[in-house]
């Protein structure tokens, strides 16, 4: 009487799960194309990482803080940066950061695009505002799953549920900014009979920018926390000695791992704010 | 003179479905009635009218009355619900969107209200904007962009960007950025509203200046009284998406076509729209040099003058003399040249009021309207004084 009847059970889950198992079956070879031109991008990128030496590393992130914050925090910076080699963690590290960057890059070549056909389509916009909802709220482990079935264990369904998870904010903004530009503006810029792709790359995307830059961090700080997840289908990285440390409930090795995620976090953080508050003050001048 | 731009019965409706309630329109609705019914908001209502070649017309109004509304269907950023819209005899708004591009970028240009700049390029870029949109080759560029900046005499100031400028240097930014292009129709959506009044009234006369030499087809939308009256050619007030009249601004303050346009003028300051040749008097008494003392005491007397410019055979000023001054004369014998006086003022016919009343003020005689060394009238103080109310 006051249960759901059981009569009226329905799993559209076993429905996913043959689209899936189709999806396996048949595009096999649409996956491995993804798989291999990911795997590609991601050792070169990694092998790079690795090979620049731990003291270079440092002083860039030294000189890039200097340049676009303050001297203080550019020591601040470093000693984070050492504390985590002297962790023995600076493998794990630039394994993580390479996911970072490869899964932000694909991001925002993707994400961006996306939320400028967003801006000029209202209907495209109402139809994946529920999407990147979902995408969003959706626990990130769920999108594992198939991953593991598209591409098996490892580093390419990491970084694809990465980007998953981190597309909606650049989506977003970047929507946001196109149509936050003033009225007046795309009017006077429209009044001069500019062909489409004119009008946007010389003034919507211009006077967007410094939103689409606090989409990029956002994006940024999503990929990193969807890392620690990702080390589940074997992901290496800081993830991985998180999760092997919450395994053997070492609290040592735990607090390690995680407080050099902390210091990346706040690196890659604070650098790219700074940097987009500096593109901001050339570009988003006089916004009334 | 050929008419540059005809509009012929043009309306624009607001809403989802604008077409479907436009023979509304036609039942004499009121704006308030027509949203009730159909839920849909009139822009523009029924509007016809010409522009010639070279002529400043100023569309007049209060806000809402549908004023930005129209000028913005002139280069199509509104389209036309229903009517024409002829620049040089084509109707603009068949044009694909293709021609439209091309129409934009070669025939016409607007200045904005809150001017429309673009923050992120300094103020070369942005008078530059049109010709990137039109790919003139760079060089070309460089020169219209420096010819335009020292038109509007913004020269120095190239590398700057828009929020490092006063709100009048902007504007000046706005307009040299659609001069660059070399329009034939400059569109102009109440481009000084936001300026305070002493950069208003600068541009103003910038404006006329630039006018004189340019002679541009401009339409230019204010809700200002005063500058439609100063500025236009022709004026045309606007209410509720409508035109109540269309004359020059001198008719429309002598013959205001009904009570609204009555209580429109009401306030509107006459001594910066009346120039002295409006109201001066054709000098009806001739006293030239040579005439004797005897010919110009009659003259005066006759005329029931207290006092007459003195004139020679080509019509110039020499002096003024009074009857008092010449009655004295006929008994002592002093000649002309004697009791002349020269403490008087002459003014071209062509100034506004506002301009001499101080000379007025401090003036014994009336004025001396001179045109190319010639009197061509004479402005007593009542005169100005009666006109101003």
């Amino acid at each position: 009487m006051f249960e759901f009847p059981e009569k009226l059970n329905f799993h559209i889950g076993n429905y996913i799960d043959m689209l899936v198992n189709w999806l396996t079956v048949h595009w096999a070879g649409f996956f491995d194309v993804i798989k291999s031109g990911l795997l590609w991008v991601f050792v070169n990128l990694n092998d790079f990482l690795i090979w620049v030496p731990w003291w270079y590393f440092i002083l860039v992130v030294f000189l890039l803080a200097c340049q676009y914050k303050s001297v203080g925090s550019g020591i601040i910076y470093s000693a984070f940066l050492f504390l985590i080699g002297m962790f023995g963690l600076w493998e794990a590290t630039m394994y993580t950061l390479t996911i970072v960057i490869a899964s932000v890059v694909i991001t925002i070549i993707i994400g961006i695009p996306l939320g400028i056909i967003m801006a000029s389509s209202n209907r495209f916009e109402t139809f994946s505002k529920p999407l990147l909802d979902a995408m969003q709220t959706m626990p990130s482990f769920v999108y594992l799953i198939p991953g593991i079935f598209f591409f098996g264990l490892g580093l390419v369904p990491g970084v694809l549920s990465t980007i998953i998870y981190a597309l909606p904010p650049i989506m977003r903004l970047t929507n946001l900014a196109i149509r936050g530009v003033p009225k007046e503006v795309v009017e006077a810029a429209l009044s001069f009979g500019p062909s489409k792709w004119q009008l946007l790359r010389k003034v919507q995307i211009p006077q967007a920018l410094p939103t689409i830059m606090t989409g990029v961090n956002q994006t940024t700080m999503m990929a990193l926390a969807m890392v620690v997840v990702a080390s589940m289908v074997g992901v290496e990285g800081l993830g991985l000695e998180v999760l092997s440390a919450l395994n053997r409930i070492d609290v040592a090795k735990g607090f390690e791992a995680g407080i050099s995620i902390v210091f990346i976090a706040i690196i890659i953080d604070r650098l790219t704010l700074a940097i987009s508050e500096s593109t901001q003050s050339r570009t988003g001048k006089g916004h009334k | 003179m050929t008419s540059k731009l005809k509009m012929k019965n043009v309306s624009k409706i607001f809403g989802s479905h604008p077409t479907k309630n436009l023979h509304q329109l036609e039942t004499g609705l009121s704006k308030e009635e027509f949203f009730k019914k159909t839920g849909h908001t009139v822009g523009v209502r029924n509007v016809s009218f010409e522009v010639e070649e070279g002529e400043l017309f100023v569309i007049m109004g209060l806000s809402g009355s549908g004023k930005s509304t129209l000028i913005r269907c002139i280069n199509l950023l509104n389209e036309p619900t229903a009517g024409s819209i002829l620049v040089d005899g084509e109707d603009i708004t068949k044009y694909n969107s293709r021609e439209l591009q091309e129409f934009r970028q070669n025939k016409i240009a607007m200045v904005f209200q809150n001017f429309g700049l673009f923050s992120h390029r300094t103020v070369s870029e942005n008078v530059g904007y049109g010709l990137e949109i039109r790919k003139v080759p760079s060089k070309e560029q460089e020169e219209i962009i420096q010819r335009s900046i020292e038109a509007v005499g913004l020269k120095g100031w190239e590398d700057k960007y828009p929020d490092e400028l006063s709100g009048g240097m902007q504007q000046r930014v706005g307009l040299a950025r659609a001069l660059a292009n070399d329009p034939d129709i400059l569109l102009m959506d109440e481009p000084f509203s936001a300026l305070d009044p002493l950069n208003r009234r600068e541009m103003q006369l910038e404006l006329l200046e630039l006018q004189r030499k340019l002679k541009k087809t401009i339409i230019f939308i204010t809700h200002d009284v005063n500058e439609a009256f100063k500025l236009g050619n022709r004026v045309a007030v606007m209410k509720d998406g409508q035109f109540e009249q269309i004359s020059t601004p001198l008719d429309i303050l002598k013959n205001p076509a009904n009570t609204y346009i009555q209580a429109f003028i009401k306030d509107i300051d006459r001594s910066k729209i009346i120039q002295a040749g409006h109201i001066m008097m054709e000098p009806n008494a001739n006293v030239y040099v040579e005439d004797s003392m005897r010919i110009i005491i009659d003259k005066l007397q006759i005329n029931g003058l207290a006092t007459s410019y003195v004139i020679n055979q080509e019509k110039e000023v020499q002096g003024i003399i009074s009857l008092d001054d010449a009655l004295v004369a006929l008994e002592t014998g002093k000649e002309m040249k004697h009791i002349m006086k020269d403490d008087y003022d002459s003014v071209a016919p062509n100034v506004y009021i506002q301009d001499l009343l101080e000379q007025t003020i401090n003036s014994r005689y009336p004025l001396a309207i001179v045109l190319n060394d010639k009197l061509v009238g004479v402005l007593p103080r009542e005169k100005i004084l009666a006109s101003l109310v």
